[in-house]
């Protein structure tokens, strides 16, 4: 309920900013990790919208998930660059390493795994995002690393070296 | 005097592990008793040096680089022995003098001549670099004044259409308009493309002065940055130099006591490639779906909200800032043809010295890839080049000597577009690439137009035929005539260009999709 009420607060910090639509789903998806189908009505009320224009908007955009994603969102560049760096083997090697696809998260609810269309790295490829931090020059080795990074929080796996 | 050491906080230093060099650093220098001041600063671009560490000695600032975490120690044991300037740096990782480098020496840089020097959220630094001379110039000048000089230096649009930015500006100038915007389109998608990016992490206030004078020039009090929700870093940085210059009386409420005002705000994207695009961000800074607009009207006529707007790439803006300090003749005299100034290039891909390449126009695809990229990372020859991001043409070896033009690239039916260059090597696989970029468009279309909606799906599976050799010489023939229909009847560029890259491949690297080969490229 505590949650609800926050939406409802964001509505009314919203609603009257010129195209506040884009920045009310970013900060409901900081509040909630996802934009759920039930804030689509008391946004479409505040905005003095229609569902079904709330739900295209919603819809349009990669960024706004309606479910609840993993822990860490784990994204790896299929844009050229990285390719030209060998990111397909990447791409592969984390499906199958994490046992999911794209849009998928690990069954202890640990990782989602998606796909990015370049991250402005482009001179260091391969590049992956983990949540808000971007790695270059992952090769499948350094990915392992990073990962285990995330399923050992305290572990001080910080070399390039190893 | 304390030791001044810079270490970059840019995305790509970050992403190779600037933070904890930093902090190393910061530990071995106290633990040798070096009183030593580190500063983040932003990064030079040369991005195979990062993380680049730089140091400010007598002699000038030197450099060290690529410093991973191992190298800290053995870096600061050789500044150390050379403290009383009798012992010469003794390290593998040492460059000399940064500004002599020659990757940097040989650029001509204007729009990145801060770039790296100093911490990008610092004012101060900005304006003892000549930050703000351009807006004080501005402030005055009448609108029609900054309008004219912006059309002297010949500046064209650096987004990727190239459109003279003096005619856009002049454009809002004449429309009627209580209210008018500036928007800046940073929603840099392009793959192998990293300039604004850089410029908005390595020189915030560059950006925000260029768009303070497009605001004093076209009377707009409003300004918006639409920033791709891909560069956090960027986005937190904006932020810190948006506050500061307000507080600093550079933006908001009566800009350096003008009695003018210009207001500015960063808006995130969410992830839809389309909305670099100009009319579909504009539909997205509206709260809406970044579905694409027909023009006519013009964004310059009714843009965001239906009112006349200014909208223009960060390199275009950034540019302007520097063109009103140093003047209109001064940026013309750079450059060849139509395309005047400079060209801000992104080598990137398989290349050894990957980073950014400030040169004037004129300059070839060859010297740029060989000179400054010195072939491939991984030591096999380049095969292709992709130029102008996800919808450039795949360039063959026989084209490498295409000067940096936009005509001259129109001619042979590719684009500059944002400046990014993607090398590959020849392991490629062309068939495969053109593929992707068919898929790229199914992805990313907004679905307005029937030529890139359905046309890309078709043209992911007309591949795919042509690949396993069903009916081949058809699916040809009809991969070119989709091709044709998406070009002619696409609403924008990203339905009418995917046909490039697919193209490209299609005739220069035939035998990737099977069919044999006439003759060598």
């Amino acid at each position: 309920m505590e949650k609800a009420s926050n939406v409802d607060q964001l509505i009314e910090q919203f609603k009257t900013l010129p195209g506040g639509l884009l920045p009310l789903l970013h900060a409901v998806k900081h509040e909630l990790g996802c934009v759920p189908d039930s804030v689509v009505g008391p946004i479409g009320k505040g905005f003095n919208l229609s569902r079904a224009e709330v739900h295209g908007v919603i819809s349009f955009y990669h960024d706004f998930n309606t479910h609840p994603v993993g822990h860490h969102t784990v994204q790896i560049c299929r844009a050229e660059a990285c390719q030209s760096m060998g990111s397909r083997h990447i791409e592969s090697h984390a499906k199958q390493s994490l046992g999911i696809d794209y849009g998928e998260t690990t069954a202890d609810g640990l990782i989602t795994l998606e796909p990015v269309y370049c991250l402005g790295n482009c001179a260091c490829s391969p590049s992956v995002r983990i949540d808000d931090d971007i790695h270059a020059r992952v090769d499948q080795t350094r990915f392992d690393q990073l990962i285990t990074e995330l399923t050992t929080p305290n572990s001080e796996t910080s070399g390039v070296s190893s | 005097m304390r030791m001044q050491i810079f270490i970059p906080q840019d995305t790509t230093a970050l992403a190779l592990g600037a933070d904890k060099v930093s902090s190393l650093v910061a530990k071995g220098a106290e633990s040798r008793g070096l009183h030593a001041d580190i500063i983040r600063n932003g990064s030079r671009g040369m991005f195979w040096l990062e993380p680049l560490v730089e140091v400010q000695t007598k002699s000038g600032r030197i450099a060290f680089g690529p410093v991973n975490t191992s190298d800290v120690d053995s870096v600061l044991d050789a500044l150390q022995a050379s403290l009383d300037g009798k012992v010469l740096i003794d390290h593998a990782l040492y460059l000399g003098e940064v500004k002599q480098i020659e990757y940097l020496a040989k650029q001509q840089r204007l729009t990145f001549k801060r770039s790296g020097i100093a911490d990008p959220a610092c004012i101060t630094s900005y304006q003892r670099l000549q930050g703000f001379v351009g807006l004080t110039k501005a402030l005055s000048m009448t609108g029609q004044d900054i309008v004219d000089e912006l059309k002297n230096s010949g500046l064209r649009g650096r987004g990727g259409a190239a459109f003279p930015a003096g005619i856009k500006w002049q454009t809002v100038l004449d429309t009627a308009g209580e209210q008018k915007y500036i928007v800046c389109n940073a929603d840099e998608g392009d793959s192998g493309t990293f300039a604004d990016r850089l410029l908005m992490e390595s020189d915030p206030y560059q950006l925000i002065e260029g768009m303070t004078i497009a605001g004093l020039a076209v009377g707009a009090n409003q300004g918006y940055i639409y920033l791709r929700s891909e560069y956090p870093v960027a986005h937190k940085i904006l932020n810190i130099a948006i506050e500061r210059a307000t507080d600093a009386g550079f933006l908001g409420a009566n800009v350096c006591n003008s009695g003018k005002d210009f207001f500015l705000e960063v808006r995130l994207g969410a992830g839809a490639y389309i909305c670099g695009e100009e009319t579909s961000l504009l539909e997205s800074l509206e709260g809406k779906r970044g579905m694409v607009r027909a023009k006519p009207p013009l964004p310059a006529i009714e843009g965001l909200f239906g009112k006349p707007t200014v909208v223009n790439n960060v390199l275009t803006l950034g540019a302007v800032a520097s063109i009103l300090e140093q003047g209109s003749d001064i940026y013309k005299n750079f450059g060849m043809g139509r395309s005047r100034g400079t060209l801000a290039v992104q080598l990137a891909g398989n290349v050894r010295r990957g980073g950014l390449i400030e040169l004037a126009f004129g300059v070839t695809l060859r010297e740029v890839v060989e000179d400054f990229g010195c072939g491939t990372l991984s030591g096999r020859p380049i095969r292709a080049i992709q130029m102008g991001g996800p919808l450039g043409a795949f360039l063959p070896k026989s084209q490498w000597d295409t000067p940096l033009d936009y005509e001259a690239f129109s001619a042979i039916k590719a684009m500059i577009g944002h400046g990014g260059i993607v090398v590959f090597d020849d392991t490629v696989d062309m068939a495969a690439q053109a593929r992707f970029a068919m898929e790229f468009c199914v992805i990313e279309s907004c679905g307005k137009c029937t030529p890139c909606r359905i046309g890309s799906v078709r043209g992911v599976e007309v591949i795919d035929r042509i690949v396993a050799n069903e009916d081949r010489d058809n699916n040809l023939i009809l991969l070119h005539d989709l091709c044709d229909t998406m070009e002619l009847g696409s609403l924008c560029a990203m339905g009418g260009m995917t046909p490039f890259p697919v193209r490209s491949a299609l005739t220069y690297f035939e035998e990737d999709f099977g069919i044999s080969s006439r003759g060598d490229h």
